[in-house]
């Protein structure tokens, strides 16, 4: 410590900064520290997600590797890493290698290529060790093939069967094969089409004959003459249904059996072929000829298949509309569930309640809740809501359909009520906040004015406590868009055949299950055959799913904002 | 509270100017005990207010003027623990009758805070409130009143451009004008004010006091204050009170000039409190 002494007196003063738990410098480092951990880690989680999901779809170079063992490998290369190598292998490495693997204290270098092709091998990537290549070259005739069915096939096209026409002249070939595919797809959509809708709405429709049958025959008091008009008014139906049926069905199979005369025969680099209809190509991308323009089309095609496709290949290709739309709805519908009563609730316990023990009870038992794990809830909504309620709503509304249960099962509603059960003690402690920050003079000055309470709090209170509440239904919509363990117990599903959104009264579904963003990240990721092939799909999903809370988000706080604005205080 | 000599409740004696002539009397508080919890604030305060007139409480931090003001249109109500004794007459109805209806009795009784409190809503709306809340939806009924109240509180010509504006853009002493402009726009008889200008500057304080003069005769006025010379200045009568109790009532002129009571004597002339 310096000191500094005045001539006129003894009296020594010290310099500020020399005391350092005085002026508190290591606990305003350590603060600062925990916020740069705290930001290093978001951003961190940020940079990993983007890069990641932004990368996933952007189409890399094919490689050709001909291996010392005489194999042919091709494949895109996808990432590398230096692994410990086994001792046997090192000895058979020439001089060399051995060496240079020596060097680097027993660890070799490798690369994992995507290599497609999983009917033909069994597996669809592969490692490759750096020392095992002899040559490597990029030739321009290979191409990806993304498939409907099998993943990825990589090779080259041989030969087009155009209605028993054989085209095997590569130059040809490269002229029609894109309009071919277009013609192909464009066959696939109407059958689909055919199949999805006209033949759905069809079995919708004698299913709903076939319910108002049983609806009649299970009146307790039904006479034989009811009994038997029911029978043949359900028995007329059906047939008229069932005739428009196979007129349909006919016209499938003449559709199918005419795209089965469209073929391909592909090769891979080893010369193996394979055939399948023409129809089975989703996209052909030239990976080594392709310009940056070229493969940036390639990569704004496979984003916009991901968000307006159904998912293909157990959820590891296509794309996840349904799980978009399953998110977004689910959680619209828990914000429309969650905020009135978590508002009300909280009106309740601050304007109304006299405040005491048993409101601080209360109090303390909405924040403990806060706390509980979510699987709980997720229990809790299955028993509750889907087996209690849906069991008594199922034999008073459905009890045609059972043993099916309707709403006796997970689905949208439930699903919703149970986030909106988990979120609403973040939105009563932050609107309790909000209101608490309201000061009491604005209430006493509308009680003055000769307002009722209700009227100071709907005209006063309740819009100078709104940005405050607006933060809370943010919170609360953000954990609950992001939850998933709960879910899985009451009505997510890996891969829903309907969306809750339909062309068929009543239009909104609510006891349908439906797929959900966070609940694809973890089944694609870790419950697919292959995590290797879902991994592009993971990082996508999430960046997806983290990009619909920020929009989210941030729309609430725009709206927020400009409440914020609108109430701003005044200054004199 | 610098306090020399530690006061015994009852220990002195109180002194009143009954005003004679019941007709001019338009608020009686007759022998009005106020109990928080245990806590006794207010001890038989008894005073009978002039009708039109402007009355000032006075006293020390903490003897009871706020608490007497805010029992007047009954804000109280909403402390828990509160008990009360005695009554409070409005032309001659007690007020805490079961049947009185408290909405109604603070419609005619206005009141003003210590800090202006403006809604969080336009210009007009602030007004416009306690006619919204009694569920007049009739604009040019609406209009004029705003208008008139604005009018009567010296603040049309500063607003009346821009009457949807936010009330809270406002300056303070605009803002506390605009409050009063609120309290009168329903209209009551008596107008309670709690240290209105404790939160302004000295030039909004004028202003808010001439208006308390423009507004003499037609409302009834009721005035806490710690500012002695505002209560000098403004009020017609006075009552001094003292850790709740009303020690001297009457005139202005005489509280201030020729109290009856050393304790009054003391704190008019700045000695204590």
């Amino acid at each position: 410590m310096r000191r500094s002494t005045t001539s006129s007196s003894k009296r020594t003063v010290f310099e500020t900064g020399c005391n350092l738990t005085a002026q508190g410098e290591p606990f305003v480092w350590s603060m600062a520290g925990g916020l740069t951990i705290g930001i290093l880690m978001i951003v961190a989680f940020l940079v990993l997600i983007l890069w990641n999901g932004l990368t996933a779809f952007y189409p890399g170079p094919i490689r050709v590797l001909h291996l010392k063992n005489g194999r042919v490998v091709a494949g895109e290369p996808i990432r590398s890493e230096l692994y410990r190598i086994d001792p046997q292998r090192l000895e058979q490495m020439s001089e060399a290698a051995r060496r240079t693997v020596i060097d680097r204290g027993g660890y070799s270098h490798r690369w994992l290529y995507k290599t497609g092709n999983f009917d033909l091998y069994n597996d669809d990537y592969r490692w490759v060790d750096d020392d095992d290549i002899e040559r490597m070259e990029t030739p321009d005739n290979l191409v990806v093939v993304e498939r409907r069915e099998w993943g990825p096939f990589i090779g080259i096209i041989h030969m087009l069967k155009i209605d028993g026409k054989e085209i095997s002249d590569p130059s040809e070939i490269e002229r029609r094969i894109d309009d071919d595919i277009h013609l192909a797809t464009e066959r696939f959509e109407a059958i689909r089409s055919i199949e999805r809708d006209r033949i759905g709405d069809i079995n919708h429709r004698m299913e709903a004959a076939r319910l108002a049958l049983r609806k009649a025959l299970m009146k307790p008091d039904i006479g034989a003459a009811e009994k038997e008009a029911a029978q043949k008014r359900h028995d007329r139906e059906t047939a008229e249904w069932k005739a428009r049926y196979d007129v349909l069905e006919r016209e499938v199979d003449a559709r199918k059996e005419e795209d089965r005369r469209f073929r391909v025969v592909l090769t891979d680099v080893e010369g193996r072929q394979k055939e399948m209809p023409l129809s089975q190509i989703v996209r052909r991308i030239p990976a080594n000829r392709l310009t940056t323009i070229g493969r940036l089309g390639v990569y704004a095609e496979r984003w916009w298949e991901l968000v307006s496709a159904e998912p293909r290949e157990a959820n590891t290709e296509g794309g996840i509309f349904p799980a978009i739309f399953g998110t977004f709805v689910m959680t619209l519908l828990m914000v429309v569930v969650v905020a009135p009563f978590g508002v009300m609730a909280a009106l309740y316990l601050r304007e109304y309640a006299r405040q005491g023990m048993l409101v601080s009870a209360v109090r303390v038992c909405v924040n403990n809740l806060a706390g509980v794990p979510s699987i709980v809830y997720g229990v809790f909504g299955l028993g509750f809501f889907a087996y209690t309620v849906g069991g008594i709503l199922d034999s008073m509304l459905f009890a045609e359909k059972l043993p099916n249960p309707t709403f006796g099962t997970g689905g949208l509603l439930w699903s919703a009520l149970t986030l909106a059960l988990l979120t609403v003690p973040v939105v009563i402690v932050a609107t309790e906040e909000a209101l608490s920050a309201v000061p009491d003079s604005l209430r006493e000055g509308s009680l003055a004015c000769g307002a009722s309470r209700w009227q100071t709090i709907k005209y006063v209170v309740l819009p100078k406590a709104m940005p405050g509440i607006l933060t809370g239904l943010i919170l609360a919509m953000a954990r609950g868009a992001g939850e998933v363990a709960p879910l899985m117990l009451v009505g997510v599903v890996k891969l829903a055949p309907e969306l809750p959104i339909d062309g068929h009264f009543p239009f909104l579904h609510l006891e349908r299950s439906f797929m959900h963003l966070a609940f694809h990240i973890f089944d694609v990721g870790f419950q697919s055959r292959n995590s290797e092939a879902g991994k592009p799909m993971v990082f996508v999903t999430t960046l997806i799913l983290v990009g619909m809370i920020a929009v989210l988000n941030a729309t609430a706080i725009l709206v927020r904002n400009r409440l914020k604005r609108k109430y701003m205080t005044g200054h004199f | 509270m610098a306090e020399p000599v530690p006061f015994q409740p009852g220990s002195e004696k109180t002194f009143y100017h009954p005003q004679k002539g019941s007709d001019s009397s338009i608020l009686e508080i007759d022998r009005f005990n106020l109990w928080y919890g245990e806590k006794q604030a207010l001890f038989d305060n008894t005073i009978t207010v002039e009708k039109g007139l402007v009355t000032a409480l006075i006293g020390p931090s903490g003897c009871g003027k706020s608490t007497l003001l805010r029992s007047l249109n009954r804000m109280n109500d909403l402390i828990e623990g509160l008990r009360i004794s005695g009554e409070i007459r409005l032309d001659g109805q007690n007020i805490f009758d079961p049947q009185v209806d408290v909405i109604a009795l603070r419609k005619r009784m206005g009141m003003v805070f210590q800090k202006p409190n403006p809604f969080p809503m336009s210009i007009f709306d602030n007004v416009a409130y306690p006619l919204k809340v009694d569920g007049v939806r009739d604009r040019s009924l609406l209009q004029k009143t705003v208008e008139r109240s604005l009018m009567a509180a010296a603040l049309w010509d500063e607003v009346k451009d821009r009457l949807r504006d936010n009330a809270l853009g406002m300056s303070g002493g605009q803002q506390q004008r605009l409050c009063i402009a609120r309290a009168i726009a329903a209209d009551p008889e008596v107008l309670l004010m709690d240290e209105p200008c404790s939160a302004l500057d000295p030039l909004a304080t004028s202003k808010i006091e001439d208006l308390i003069n423009e507004l003499r005769g037609r409302y009834t006025i009721i005035i806490v204050t710690h500012n002695m010379q505002q209560a000098a200045r403004v009020s017609d009568n006075t009552a001094f009170m003292y850790l709740g109790r009303i020690i001297e009532y009457g005139k202005t002129d005489t509280i201030f000039t020729k109290p009856r009571s050393q304790r009054t004597q003391d704190y008019v002339t700045g000695r204590f409190g």
